[in-house]
């Protein structure tokens, strides 16, 4: 590491635990969320992305821990000895619903003209939750589509802000050419400094931003409603084999 | 330069002497009962010193706690004094200082920081513009204290870029006690080193929230992110920090001073010390306002503040600004301190105390700073950035009186729903004005609904 600093790693060791009440082990250095995956407890993601750096903010893993008052997201969550985990509890499950009525209620999220129609996650977690309706009135924004660049679109109306491409970007491919710009609602994903895609000098048209999108704001030219075929495994698989 | 206690001592006689030879004016307003009913340990120097001065800072005994740490104490005893005196921190939260420094003093690393969180952002508080534009050698001298104690040597102070006064007195304030010595290499001949630099808030409320902060500091987007980490831990530049409040670090040098258990026995037995209100709104005397924590409210409303502007009739006090709560007439006699407060669905907060009086529609108010929420909410979790607007959207239903039955229950969901799943404090606080009035003047709220087409 050069400047005379050494690396502390800590040392990993074996914890057990209780996710809804069935006794789990796992290592220190794994999260609530992986642990629960690799014992098969399904906890909905939504900007989690295995493979990406985790930023809890989609809010859609949350679970109860016993002690703690505010629900955590079990994807930042480093598992602790004897911790007891709820995923299904009635309040957490009425607040997953209610963030992902969010998520539809923000933009405008009309499957029937999606591209990503049939391959998208944010319809499939709706299924999946048994969403029938928003519960929450619509906010209808409108934005610019971006379509300058020669195979991709960027359309922000279908954007859930779970920054994915900006990650993925960042991390792998280490371009770093999307990033976020204004805040609250009006926030957005640019590219360099709010350039049009085509006009982006870091941009490697790579397109794992592409693959990654869960929705269909990030999508290939030349392809019609339902058409879109998302390859979101690739990057796990691509970290898979760079070791 | 200045390189002992003794050689401090004699520019403090020297400056005495001075200004016993030009003595400076006060205000005859100060023998009015706004002030001669206050206790002022935070804002004892406001109006009384030169900001601008350091010899008169310390004139007025400045800097001799820092000597005496140096000199005296051990930084586990500055510790120890400080958990004694169980100061909590000012800015809203009021987590023990004395546990926060320890937890940072018993992480081993080359590299530490200290940081003073002076973006206050809550619409009607100028508690810590007061401090760091009055006496900006009191924050420096906390912060170095601080350094002291938790074995960091660089500490930065995080201004809004709207107090432009406060920035650049903060900024002489520097460059004057680096001249002398004070701060930067070997402070006293103890080997101990401490170098302040400033850093400027861009305008964005939830830049004082803790990890939003760091990020601001470190050049990044202004985000918060999910703890933990802790900062004790994983702070600014990845290493261990302190984030302390100005308010927070301007009671060290009193602590220090006098001893923790002088500070101890000020206040209540859960909330030890003082409080700065910034008291605004429908008031006769609007001002800052320092007061032992356990004052009533009423104390502080009436015997200090005079009572609600002329022929009005007091209504509520808003304490703690978007974070916190609107307090009723009958609950006047609560005596202030953080949990009290808290039991009665408001909060601490930094300090702002806004008065209103019987003209206002309370659900215009919950409005307000929910407007402000949504329009500080930085955007990053789905609960903030959709549910603040979703909410602002609701309250407006209920002031034009077309809410339905329906709409009452949403919000209420909405807002507890918010509140438990937000990522930051920010949006974990932002309903608190909306549940407070509904909690207390819930009739306001059902008048909003419209009963004719339901």
């Amino acid at each position: 590491m050069g400047f005379g600093i050494t690396m502390i790693r800590e040392k990993v060791r074996v914890k057990s635990f209780k996710i809804n009440d069935i006794c789990v082990t796992g290592q220190s250095n794994q999260t609530i969320l992986e642990v629960a995956r690799d014992n098969n407890i399904e906890i909905p993601t939504m900007c989690y992305l295995e493979g990406l750096s985790c930023v809890g903010s989609c809010r859609m893993c949350i679970v109860e821990i016993k002690g703690s008052h505010e629900p955590t997201p079990a994807c930042t969550a480093k598992i602790k000895e004897g911790m007891e985990v709820t995923t299904n509890s009635p309040q957490i499950e009425a607040a997953r619903k209610m963030i992902l009525s969010m998520m539809f209620s923000e933009r405008s999220h009309v499957c029937s003209t999606c591209v990503a129609n049939g391959d998208c996650e944010l319809q499939n977690k709706s299924v999946e939750l048994e969403l029938e309706h928003s519960e929450v009135p619509y906010l209808n924004q409108r934005f610019e589509i971006d379509a300058s660049h020669k195979n991709f679109v960027n359309d922000p109306n279908r954007c859930i802000l779970c920054t994915r491409c900006i990650r993925v970007c960042d991390e792998i491919e280490g371009a770093h050419a999307l990033d976020l710009a204004g805040r609250g609602l009006n926030m957005r994903i640019v590219h360099d400094m709010d350039e049009p895609w085509a006009d982006s000098q870091s941009c490697t048209s790579c397109g794992k931003c592409v693959y990654v999108c869960p929705t269909g704001a990030l999508y290939e030219k030349d392809i019609s409603e339902e058409e879109v075929i998302k390859k979101r495994g690739i990057i796990t698989e691509l970290i898979k084999n760079r070791g | 330069m200045i390189t002992s206690t003794a050689e401090l001592q004699e520019l403090a006689s020297k400056k005495r002497e001075d200004n016993e030879k030009n003595p400076r004016e006060i205000s005859p307003e100060r023998s009015t009962p706004f002030y001669t009913k206050q206790r002022r340990i935070v804002l004892e120097n406001e109006g009384l010193i030169d900001p601008d001065d350091i010899e008169d800072y310390i004139a007025h005994g400045g800097y001799m706690s820092l000597f005496k740490a140096l000199d005296e104490m051990s930084p586990k005893e500055v510790i120890e004094e400080v958990k004694i005196s169980a100061l909590r921190g000012r800015g809203g939260g009021g987590y023990p200082t004395g546990l926060k420094w320890e937890s940072v003093s018993k992480v081993q690393s080359l590299q530490k920081y200290i940081i003073c969180n002076g973006d206050e952002g809550d619409p009607g508080a100028f508690m810590d513009r007061a401090v760091m534009e009055s006496d900006p050698h009191r924050v420096l001298e906390g912060m170095a204290i601080a350094g002291y104690a938790c074995g960091a040597n660089k500490g930065y102070i995080y201004v809004r870029a709207e107090y432009p006064i406060a920035v650049e007195k903060l900024n002489r304030a520097i460059k004057q006690a680096t001249k002398l010595g004070i701060l930067g290499e070997n402070i006293a001949h103890s080997g101990f080193n401490f170098t302040v630099e400033i850093r400027l808030g861009a305008g964005a409320f939830v830049c004082g929230e803790a990890t939003a902060l760091i990020a601001s500091i470190e050049g990044n987007r202004g985000h918060p992110r999910q703890k933990p980490p802790h900062l004790s831990d994983h702070g600014l530049w990845g290493q261990p920090t302190v984030l302390n409040n100005v308010e927070t670090l301007a009671n060290i040098t009193p602590i220090i001073k006098n001893g923790g258990a002088w500070f101890k026995a000020i206040g209540t037995e859960s909330s030890s010390g003082t409080k700065v209100f910034a008291l605004t709104g429908h008031i006769k005397n609007t001002g800052l306002v320092e007061v032992p924590m356990g004052t009533t409210l009423r104390e502080l409303i009436f015997d200090i503040g005079g009572g609600a502007t002329e022929g009005r009739k007091f209504k509520a006090i808003q304490s703690g600004g978007p974070s916190g709560g609107c307090i009723p007439e009958h609950l006047l006699d609560l005596q202030i301190d953080y949990e009290s407060l808290k039991s009665a669905g408001s909060i601490m907060g930094s300090g702002g105390l806004i008065v209103i009086d019987d003209s206002s529609n309370m659900v215009e108010i919950a409005r307000f700073f929910m407007d402000f929420c949504r329009s500080e909410s930085c955007g990053k979790c789905t609960p903030c950035r959709v549910g603040t607007t979703e909410l602002t959207l609701l309250l407006d239903k209920f002031i034009k009186k077309e809410a339905t039955k329906k709409d009452f229950e949403l919000l209420k969901e909405m807002c507890n729903m918010v509140k438990s799943t937000s990522l930051c404090g920010l949006g974990q606080t932002a309903p608190n004005p909306v549940l407070s009035t509904i909690r207390y003047f819930e009739d306001e709220y059902l008048a909003g609904i419209d009963t004719k087409c339901h």
